[in-house]
């Protein structure tokens, strides 16, 4: 503790930034430009210091680290902030894609270039936060507050429905959450308490948390989204501006993977023995349905935002085996989804820049025109399917290997979701890239830009890196996952 | 005979209004008296910290600090009012030097009002400030809208001083005492009438917070007074009407909560499942603010209904907040101006953050706070009425109280929608008065900065029922 709170920094400089940029006149391009460089360093400074993070982390500690703790509202609801193996990765990918959203956003935002990057800015603190606090109800101001620089982001640079969306992103995830700040309230009541490292040894009745586990489930499952409340994940992907879904599916959605490692099973590892097999079955049924519906879409950001909800599905399987291996597999699994989601919204993004149309059918043979960017293409398609030597493939096979020490059955359905991957990823590859090039707009079509190099060159490196050597991750994660499995099935002994 | 100056900050308001109404007669400077009747506001705020508390008068009147917590929440509201009013007063046709006036009579009618200990004072409180506001609702009487409104409130609020005093008369006969401490040592608990009784009063008093199903005026007469007199009608009298609500009930009636927490019960959830629908139909947002505010009194009667410590101490930070966030709110409303005409449809906000960027953010964000969205006060505010209510086992008003944020929330996003969503229209004149400046910043940042340090609220809160526990 006597070091520098260095998450506080983390959380407060974007805000510091904020603060920067209203001062900042926005009336002509320079100042845009200004503007635009100013969020950008902000930004890149703060993954600067995540990366410090990462080296000052000691990886042998399975506890949490760099802890801070100060009075804040009354006794028993503290500001307590603090990281571990599980929470550290989720904090570099969301420093590592702000900046890469803010220089994707460059040209592609025409108007209100400073609220635009405020609303980024904001965005990231809320995203930082919910990966440090060790308070729950620290953790739900960032969990909601999150979604008021979304909702504008989807709502005033968005699409064309894009006011549907936006209400329907907030309403459901708001109809959901509400229910976990009960939840949390209680647990205030009950255990006087809402710090987190003091809750993970203090034991529920059964009866308590059988209900105090569906009302976070409620929250996680409209969040993460499983299958039967996913359906505001693809309205709001195809509204969103191309950074906004970078964002979206990269972060926003592990929050709930997050969630569900941290408090669901944490809390209350009788309540998630019990569930179990539905969330088993749900993910099943996820996997496997938003794989089909993947298949017949015709808007590219359509089908990979299905194919987020199923490869979520595979991080729930991982969550809810309670093994090492799961657990590891689904952070991994979480971690490479960022990165690998986060690149194909951007490769659509890239097109849909030169050619204003993500109808799917419009596009076809642009190997010819832009082979960089079918070679980038390709690999995130490969990866996303979960190609070995892709980051892909170290996730869903730890989760498979996992499920398959559970049940065969389960693991058996499961699997047929790697084969669907292959099947609606590689045809969306084949339509778009391959093929002749008949269509007459597509002949002007420019190869990527080098600002779109720098984009796709960190996520290519990580992508690739995570699959063919994946022990330095598995190490920062290793002595947390196996603390936390240590510690659900003492309880359940 | 005891001391007369135990209730000085009374007599000093009711004094400055009497030599203020004669300076009126003379002095043709409006501006001079509003700021005047500011001045002796800002005094009695002054006086109110500075008095002993006791209880006077045979234990009639009370001064503790529940009472004086809600009297300074009284004054804010009244400087808040008497502010926008200097800005307004022309454009609005109501420059007229009884504004003032009547503001400060209400005003100590309110104060008159959370002190009181006794069915008789409590009656004379209410009856001051309502004869004030039923002429400043009609203060603009050259628009149908406002006289509409004054009769209204008017007709409605002798119906509710009827019941009113038709339940003090019950609670005087079944238990021989007007004083609240005295029924609660003499009443008989298995006597009907003292239960008739009970219900009345609270039916009158449940008009003036305006809770359903007594909220029929509220509308109706935010629509048509004047915008100022209806931030008034939002921030004072709803306070002071919950100080005596809180007082009467746990003071005479503690022991028979039974009894009237299911009343309370009733009111809470019709108050806010009502509102949150209601709202969503509204174009002028002076009406969709009377919605919203009878969706938060139906939070805060939550804190009443828990009959506990902790549902008193969230009644009062959710009344602290709702006045900020109102402050905030009207003051915007009052700078949607246009060639000296004023604009209160929500339509006319459209795309409001191309022309007026910071206003247009504040704005939303009260919005959000006003939903209960974290990071921003509202949230705390339900946060605690929440912490209260399933710490009394009131598991069912916690969940029907979530329902209904969230379909509000529905409402609120919509007036971020057409700010931020749709096409711009033609520049306001925006916030380009200075005393307007002076509500609306300060308000906003303090409900979007609250997050930081909320502690001081909480413990002012626990500070202000001890008198109760």
């Amino acid at each position: 503790m006597n070091e520098l709170p260095i998450l506080s920094i983390l959380i407060l400089l974007p805000i510091v930034g904020i603060f920067f940029m209203t001062l900042i006149r926005n009336n002509n391009d320079q100042s845009s430009n200004n503007l635009k460089h100013t969020a950008l360093w902000i930004s890149f400074l703060n993954f600067l210091i995540s990366l410090y993070l990462l080296f000052a982390f000691n990886q042998q500690d399975a506890g949490f680290q760099f802890e801070e703790r100060y009075f804040w509202i009354e006794n028993g609801i503290s500001y307590h902030l603090g990281v571990d193996g599980i929470s550290i990765l989720f904090i570099l990918l969301t420093t590592m894609l702000v900046p890469i959203c803010i220089l994707a956003s460059y040209d592609s935002i025409k108007f209100s270039v400073k609220e635009y990057l405020i609303a980024f800015l904001a965005l990231e603190t809320f995203m930082i936060g919910v990966f440090c606090s060790l308070d729950l109800v620290l953790f739900y101001l960032f969990f909601e507050g999150g979604l008021i620089p979304m909702f504008l982001i989807i709502g005033i640079w968005g699409g064309e429905r894009r006011v549907y969306s936006t209400f329907k992103f907030f309403l459901y995830t708001l109809a959901g959450s509400v229910f976990m700040l009960l939840a949390i309230i209680y647990i205030f009541i009950t255990a006087g308490t809402t710090d987190v490292s003091y809750l993970l040894d203090y034991n529920f009745t059964r009866n308590e948390q059988i209900v105090l586990w569906l009302a976070f489930f409620a929250s996680f499952m409209v969040k993460i989204p499983m299958w039967p409340f996913h359906t505001w994940l693809p309205d709001a992907h195809v509204e969103a501006p191309t950074a906004g879904s970078v964002i979206l599916a990269g972060v926003l959605l592990k929050m709930a993977g997050y969630g569900f490692i941290r408090f669901s099973i944490g809390f209350f590892p009788e309540a998630s023995e019990l569930f179990a097999p539905l969330i088993f079955t749900l993910s099943i049924v996820a996997i496997i349905v938003t794989s089909l519906i993947a298949l017949v879409q015709e808007d590219m950001k359509k089908l990979i935002a299905y194919s987020s909800v199923a490869h979520m599905g595979f991080v729930t399987l991982g969550i809810f085996t309670f093994t090492v291996q799961g657990i590891e597999g689904s952070i991994i699994q979480m971690i490479s989804h960022g990165i690998v989601s986060a690149a194909l919204f951007l490769c659509v993004g890239v097109v849909y820049d030169r050619l204003h149309t993500r109808e799917i059918s419009r596009y076809g043979g642009l190997v010819s025109k832009m082979p960089m960017y079918a070679f980038t293409f390709m690999i995130f398609i490969l990866a996303s399917l979960g190609l070995p030597g892709t980051s892909g493939f170290v996730g869903e096979f730890l989760v498979l290997l996992s499920i398959f020490s559970i049940n065969t059955y389960f693991a058996v359905f499961a699997t047929t979701g790697v084969v669907l991957a292959a099947t609606y990823s590689l045809w969306l590859y084949r339509r778009m890239i391959f093929g002749a090039l008949i269509k007459d707009d597509l002949s002007e079509m420019l190869d990527l830009t080098r600002r779109e190099i720098i984009i796709f060159f960190p996520l290519i490196t990580l992508t690739i890196f995570i699959g063919i050597y994946p022990k330095p991750v598995i190490d920062i994660i290793e002595p947390s996952a196996k603390k936390i499995v240590n510690q659900v099935n003492g309880k359940l002994n | 005979m005891e001391n007369i100056l135990h209730i000085i900050p009374e007599i000093f308001i009711f004094c400055s209004a009497l030599i203020l109404l004669i300076l009126g007669l003379f002095i043709k400077n409006i501006k001079l008296i509003n700021n005047l009747a500011i001045l002796s506001l800002l005094i009695a705020v002054a006086l109110v910290i500075n008095q002993p508390y006791q209880s006077i008068y045979l234990n009639s009147y009370v001064i503790d600090e529940f009472s004086s917590l809600f009297k300074i929440m009284i004054f804010i509201g009244s400087i808040v009012t008497l502010v926008m009013f200097v800005s307004s007063r022309e454009d609005l046709h109501i420059n007229l030097y009884e504004f003032p006036i009547l503001i400060l009579f209400s005003t100590l009618g309110m104060m008159v009002m959370v002190s009181a200990n006794d069915l008789l004072a409590m009656f004379i409180g209410l009856e001051l400030q309502s004869l004030s506001l039923y002429v400043l609702a009609a203060l603009n009487r050259n628009s149908l809208l406002s006289s509409e409104a004054g009769i209204k409130y008017f007709i409605l609020g002798a119906l509710s001083s009827g019941l009113l005093l038709f339940g003090i008369s019950y609670i005087y006969g079944f238990s021989g005492n007007t004083n609240f401490n005295l029924i609660a040592v003499n009443y008989n608990s298995e006597s009907l009438g003292l239960l008739i009784g009970i219900v009345f009063v609270l039916a009158g008093l449940a008009f003036k917070v305006s809770a359903v199903p007594f909220h029929m005026w509220t509308p109706d007469v935010y629509q048509g007074a004047p915008t100022p007199i209806t931030a008034f009608f939002a921030l004072a009298p709803k306070i002071a009407a919950m100080g005596i609500l809180v007082r009467f009930l746990f003071n005479s009636f503690g022991e028979l909560y039974l009894d009237w927490q299911q009343i309370i019960f009733f009111i809470s959830i019709a108050s806010m499942m009502l509102a949150a629908f209601a709202a969503i139909a509204q174009t002028n947002i002076k009406r969709l603010m009377a919605y919203s505010s009878i969706g938060h009194i139906g939070y805060a009667l939550i804190g009443v209904a828990c009959v506990s410590s902790e549902g008193l101490r969230s009644l009062l930070i959710y009344l602290m907040i709702y006045l900020v966030m109102n402050v905030s709110v009207f003051t915007a409303i009052l700078s949607l101006k246009r060639n000296d005409a004023y604009f209160e449809n929500i339509s006319d906000l459209s795309g409001m953050y191309k022309n007026h960027p910071f206003t247009a953010i504040l704005v939303a964000l009260m919005m959000f706070s006003l939903a209960g969205i974290p990071p921003l006060a509202g949230f705390f505010g339900k946060f605690y009425i929440f912490v209260a209510a399933l710490e009394s086992n009131m598991v069912f008003l916690a969940v029907v109280g979530i329902i209904a944020s969230v379909i509000s929330a529905f409402y609120y996003l919509r007036i971020v929608k057409i700010m931020y969503f749709d096409e711009p229209k033609e520049e306001f004149d925006g916030l380009n008065i200075r005393s307007l400046q002076v509500l609306f910043y300060p308000s906003s940042f303090l409900v979007i900065l609250f997050f930081i340090y909320p502690a001081p609220i909480i413990q002012l809160s626990e500070y202000a029922i001890k008198s109760f526990y």
